[in-house]
């Protein structure tokens, strides 16, 4: 029986990237089979075993209750008027983020749409970076310049973040590209939603990355709900794993994140040799699209309880835990209490950075570079020194 | 459009001892001395660049080897060749390329083809089909795949075959390249080129002749750029690969073969610099691209009728060089836009606000702006050549502004 010790589970913390850390929880393997097998379209899928570790579901379940009580916490913020603008919050699909981190490492890329709070989390961004972009402050990853849909983090291979649905699906294929230029045997992760797969952009990407053999895997995040638009609503095919046509793709359940793990592993894998591979992660929002819709005109209050109870992701890996006597009631109790307590303490401490300087406002604009001194038409001299 | 012109810069030789040397000097063989010229002639080895103004210009608006130029005085030795716009475009490209491996290309038929206008010509048989990379018909992807490379920190150069079809891309331009920058509070710069002929001018019709300028020029976070000598399309080419924002070059189809003598020797022009073409004292004439040339088929008829136009080829189409411009309204008290962009809505539209808002007391007159007219480009030669500004229009205007 593992021993948790507090120091076993910290696995997000600021300064530690390292996410093995020493341990008294065991890193023997153990075998799980996925709820659901796999599904392929032109290609074999793998096998529905999983080799994990009891280390690593315990590091599952707490990521993903932070992820879980950072998004709750987003809400509030954001009910109490100290987040404005969109805040599109991830619960409910967390075990894609969480799968997709323990399947691959830091120098492979992802890029996302707006959803992109846990995203960063897992990338190994800090609970107190987000809430002070979140919240406008200087200390956010983005200068509090960006907002919720920008959130990025280059040195940990996240690019973020961005606001227009679909105009991610090229830039993860030039950063494919990239990989393939400078042969570093990377891959990229692509990620869009069941809105975004209608894009013209996504095919004209999916042919490219095709032509060229990169290494980009596209990874369709189906949350049924364009919006307010259900998926049988907005597209003639919603098996968004087959709309590759010549690219292969696999459909998995993306509220199980061991599925998601070896789904990815093996994308990865297939990505480096044979070019790109789409994944289609069968998933659920519980909030709205985005706090400004109430997620229930669309969709009965039923079903979103109905997800919660039979396939909430923390839900699953917390009786996976007791089933293999990997941890108890009260010590995962106590891990939501100490999550609970690391986010309330990072609110309170991004609450108190100031807002960004109003001289930020023209910094970023320009990259200075030639060593110019202004830009803009009331500059009086021009200096320039070449590199 | 095939005019040879020469107008003094800083580092040219007398034309009496010019040898013509017509034979193309290959890569290796040439000095790698950067300098930055100034668009004034002189040459800036650093920081003092206000008093370098001791370089006379030339003054004659069109120059052919019977005529003898004045040339300038402070003259460096130095072999030059002579080549097309094109060529000098490519001459460019290909020594960044040599000079940086993280430089590449991509675009339609910009490989085997070499280009649909030759400014890629044979670069992909000399780096390769991925450093030069021939895409299929998707603008707004590969300008996107494009600017995530960039942001990698490759420095991509992403070639629309003509600028119209850069509309389609304009998402990926205006949301992701320029912002990207700003909304990541600094991780990420964007160090893509974005290239194409448009304009006016082959009876291409209505869609092929589009000039995007105006619309591009509201985007928070790029630069903007347009050439139209051999000289200037290499020097620019060459910074914006260098600079470390997206630059938007503008090029125009009538222009690519156009011939000069550019200098051997390595050079690199300012992004943010307006060129003085002719200098004078009665009216400032900003221009750029190829009105450059109309204008200065007029300004020869202007100067036969005794007027003094001074003509400055803007050249940096974002930011605005107000420093010479002001310099020069300060100078003429007025001033004549001529363009080719749009009336509604074009650069000379933002020109003229901006002068006005920071030189109206120097104006003794009303900025007058000719630009095209605000329809689609017909294909009937006669009327597409009034569809954009003819020199008699100009010395009409400047005779009027100057009464």
């Amino acid at each position: 029986m593992a021993q948790l010790t507090r120091r076993s589970l910290r696995l997000l913390r600021p300064t530690s990237a390292a996410r093995l850390l020493t341990t008294t929880a065991s890193t023997a393997p153990i075998s799980i089979e996925t709820s659901l097998p796999f599904t392929g379209h032109n290609i074999d899928p793998p096998s529905r075993t999983v080799e994990t570790s009891p280390h690593e579901l315990l590091t599952f379940y707490r990521d993903m209750a932070l992820m879980r009580r950072m998004e709750i916490a987003a809400d509030s913020l954001y009910k109490a008027k100290l987040i404005r603008g969109f805040c599109h919050l991830y619960d409910g699909q967390e075990a894609v983020a969480i799968g997709m981190e323990a399947a691959i490492t830091r120098k492979d890329c992802i890029i996302t749409a707006y959803r992109d709070h846990c995203l960063y989390l897992g990338r190994g961004g800090t609970l107190l970076e987000a809430f002070a972009e979140l919240m406008g402050r200087s200390g956010g990853c983005s200068k509090g310049k960006g907002g919720s849909m920008h959130f990025y983090k280059k040195e940990n291979g996240f690019y973020g973040g961005h606001g227009i649905v679909g105009a991610q699906i090229p830039l993860g294929c030039g950063l494919a590209f990239a990989q393939k230029y400078s042969k570093d045997e990377n891959v990229t992760f692509t990620m869009y939603g069941d809105g975004a797969a209608n894009q013209g952009q996504l095919f004209e990407a999916l042919n490219m990355a095709a032509l060229w053999n990169l290494p980009a895997i596209l990874v369709c995040e189906n949350n049924h709900y364009g919006m307010g638009t259900a998926e049988w609503r907005a597209a003639k095919s919603p098996s968004y794993f087959k709309r590759g046509d010549y690219v292969p793709g696999l459909k998995v359940d993306g509220m199980d994140a061991l599925a998601v793990k070896q789904a990815c592993k093996f994308a990865k894998e297939h990505a480096l040799k044979n070019g790109p591979i789409i994944l289609e992660m069968d998933t659920y929002r519980y909030h709205g699209h985005s706090m400004s819709d109430p997620g229930s005109t669309y969709r009965t209050r039923d079903e979103i309880s109905g997800i919660r109870q039979e396939r909430d992701p923390v839900e699953r890996i917390r009786k996976l835990l007791l089933a293999h006597d990997l941890a108890t009631e009260k010590e995962m109790k106590d891990t939501e209490k100490e999550v609970r307590k690391e986010v309330d303490e990072a609110i309170a401490k991004a609450k108190e950075i100031p807002a960004p300087d109003t001289s930020e406002l023209f910094t970023n604009v320009y990259v200075k570079d030639f060593g110019l001194e202004a830009f803009g038409p009331d500059r009086k001299e021009l200096r320039t020194v070449l590199p | 459009m095939a005019a040879t012109i020469l107008h003094g810069v800083g580092a040219t030789t007398a034309l009496s001892s010019i040898n013509y040397n017509n034979s193309r000097r290959s890569l290796p063989e040439r000095k790698r001395t950067s300098l930055v010229i100034q668009c004034d002639g002189s040459l800036s080895s650093g920081l003092n660049i206000s008093n370098n103004r001791g370089a006379k210009l030339s003054t004659n608006a069109v120059a052919t080897k019977q005529e003898n130029v004045t040339a300038s005085t402070t003259s460096k030795p130095g072999l030059r060749h002579e080549l097309l716009l094109f060529e000098a475009l490519r001459e460019g490209l290909e020594e960044e390329m040599e000079r940086d491996p993280h430089v590449c290309v991509m675009g339609e038929d910009v490989g085997h083809y070499g280009g649909s206008y030759k400014v890629t010509k044979g670069l992909a048989d000399k780096y390769g089909d991925l450093r030069v990379l021939d895409t299929p018909i998707a603008e707004n992807s590969f300008t996107g795949m494009g600017i995530g490379a960039a942001m990698t920190g490759l420095r991509p150069i992403v070639e629309g075959m003509n600028m119209g079809f850069l509309l389609l891309a304009f998402n990926q331009i205006s949301n992701n390249c320029g912002m990207l920058h700003y909304t990541s509070g600094g991780q990420f710069k964007i160090p893509i080129v974005i290239r194409g002929p448009g304009g006016v001018g082959r009876q291409l019709g209505a869609e092929h002749s589009q000039r995007l300028e105006s619309y591009f020029q509201s985007i928070p976070g790029i630069q903007m750029v347009a050439c139209s000598t051999p000289y200037n399309a290499k020097g620019l080419m060459k910074a914006a690969i260098r600079s470390d924002n997206p630059v938007i070059l503008f090029e125009h189809v009538l222009l690519y073969n156009l011939k000069e003598r550019i200098p051997d020797e390595e050079y690199v022009l300012s992004l943010e610099e307006a060129e003085m073409v002719r200098p004078g004292k009665h009216v400032t004439v900003l221009t750029y691209s190829r009105m450059r040339y109309h204008v200065m088929q007029a300004a020869k008829t202007l100067v036969n009728k005794g007027y003094d136009p001074e003509v400055i080829d803007i050249r940096s189409l974002k930011p605005f060089d107000l420093h010479t411009i002001g310099n020069s309204v300060k100078k003429t008290h007025h001033v004549l836009i001529v363009e080719e962009c749009m009336r509604t809505g074009g650069i000379g539209a933002s020109l003229t606000a901006s002068i006005n808002e920071h030189f109206h007391d120097y104006l003794d007159a009303p900025i007058v702006c000719l630009s095209s007219q605000d329809v689609p480009t017909p294909y009937a030669g006669a009327l597409e050549e009034w569809t954009v500004v003819q020199p008699a229009q100009i010395v009409a205007a400047v005779e009027q502004l100057c009464q």
